[in-house]
């Protein structure tokens, strides 16, 4: 092996790296921002929805969680234009991260909503709340809560898959990497480098979200 | 030249799900093994080695499975000066990837076995190898078929990333049609469909084997 390793060419571009790493955490929230509505909205539709909205909800869930993200992103990226609707790569990415984070999350609340006790409902409509006051003011406050570690969880996968919008060429982390390497012939240092701060990211971000639990729900709730 | 959709082009793609589910075979094969080593070293009685399996365990879920397909792919090719062709680098990748997760599962279900179970073999004059492998093994074995089954599902719809490196299996075969037919409203719906195929059946029998286990060991009284 006559490599040598020169990772000084990443310390000269590390504040592009950074840069994109930046973009890589705004894409992730804006698409976790998303995919809370669309989870918050999936589960007031099974919850006190009619039927035909419940059962829609159940195929979306069905449909996302049992093919790849990269195809979901493809059919949004290159499927979507041929019916008239074109987005830039960076929405069609926040698009396709919120569909796809959208549907674990009406999962995930579905378990937290699960969780709450029924008599928290039946009190909560002997005081004469109507149904949607009911899950909005009552079932969904306790949900979230009981969600809130598995919600956590599921923003940092949602970030480690958002490394594939690279390939609709969304602007992140991963595709400055790819340009990086590949006007450099760095490729190994490059990619090692990107991978540690996805690393660092995830570990990060697990901190300040296990900190904020600790903070707002005490240390009870795990 | 104008190419359509037609029987043809559906064969190509259909095809080439044997290397999605050959590529799914390989490192769930492969991830097994390691995951399992994994999950002892995880539960070892020995402190450095429970580490050493949380790094991996931490390193491979902390960083997105597209970095460490990069890695293996572009990285090594250029460290080693020898080309790797895409089938064994996808094939490593996916292998250490399924080993960390699958041997984080392994470990949740090697701890459901009631330390009571250990004791009782320690207490007959098991040894430790003799204990995991006759006593704790076999139950774990029975807890862990749910998530296993469910993780094989993530497995299948990761492969989708080893079509960007090129390596030619379902979603890279729609990407080919896709660019020849100029139909990806029709192919990736296509592609996605075949997915849904192959993953689905699998979640259901997950769910069920879950809720058939959750009641019987309500039954016993765990």
């Amino acid at each position: 092996m006559a490599y040598t390793f020169q990772f000084g060419v990443v310390a000269d571009n590390f504040p592009a790296l950074l840069q994109g790493a930046a973009e890589t955490v705004e894409l992730s929230a804006a698409a976790m921002a998303g995919g809370l509505a669309v989870g918050v909205l999936g589960a007031l539709a099974r919850n006190v929805g009619p039927r035909p909205a419940a059962i829609a909800v159940r195929a979306y869930v069905e449909i996302i969680r049992n093919t790849p993200f990269l195809v979901q992103l493809f059919i949004v990226y290159f499927s979507l234009p041929a019916i008239g609707l074109r987005l830039s790569a960076n929405g069609a990415a926040v698009l396709g991260m919120a569909l796809y984070a959208g549907a674990y999350i009406t999962e995930i609340l579905r378990g937290g909503i699960g969780a709450v006790p029924r008599g928290e409902v039946e009190a909560a409509r002997a005081l004469g709340l109507t149904k949607l006051q009911v899950f909005g003011l009552v079932v969904l406050p306790q949900a979230l809560r009981i969600a809130y570690p598995a919600l956590s969880s599921q923003f940092i996968l949602l970030m480690l898959a958002s490394s594939v919008v690279s390939t609709i060429s969304a602007e992140e982390l991963t595709a400055v990497t790819n340009t990086l390497q590949s006007t450099t012939f760095r490729a190994f240092e490059f990619y090692f480098a990107a991978t540690a701060l996805y690393l660092l990211m995830a570990l990060g971000f697990r901190a300040v979200l296990d900190g904020i639990r600790r903070l707002a729900f005490g240390r009870a709730v795990t | 030249m104008n190419r359509g959709f037609g029987w043809t082009e559906f064969w190509f793609i259909l095809s080439a799900l044997r290397w999605t589910i050959a590529l799914s075979a390989v490192a769930f094969a492969g991830g097994g093994v390691l995951g399992l080593a994994i999950a002892i070293l995880r539960t070892a009685p020995v402190r450095p080695l429970r580490w050493l399996a949380r790094g991996f365990i931490e390193l491979f879920q902390g960083t997105p499975v597209l970095m460490q397909l990069f890695l293996a792919y572009y990285g090594l090719a250029v460290v080693t000066g020898v080309d790797i062709s895409p089938w064994p680098a996808v094939a490593s990748a996916l292998t250490l990837y399924a080993g960390a997760f699958l041997g984080e599962i392994w470990r949740g279900s090697i701890e459901a076995v009631p330390l009571g179970q250990w004791e009782a073999a320690r207490g007959l004059s098991l040894g430790y190898w003799r204990t995991l492998g006759l006593v704790v093994l076999p139950q774990a074995w029975r807890i862990s078929i749910p998530a296993t089954v469910g993780f094989l599902v993530q497995l299948i719809k990761s492969t989708a990333v080893a079509s960007l490196i090129g390596f030619v299996e379902v979603t890279r075969a729609g990407q080919l049609i896709s660019n020849v037919t100029f139909q990806p409203l029709t192919v990736y719906p296509v592609v996605a469909a075949l997915y849904f195929l192959l993953c689905w059946p699998l979640s259901r029998a997950s769910r069920e084997m879950e809720r058939r286990i959750g009641v019987r060991l309500g039954e016993r009284g765990f």
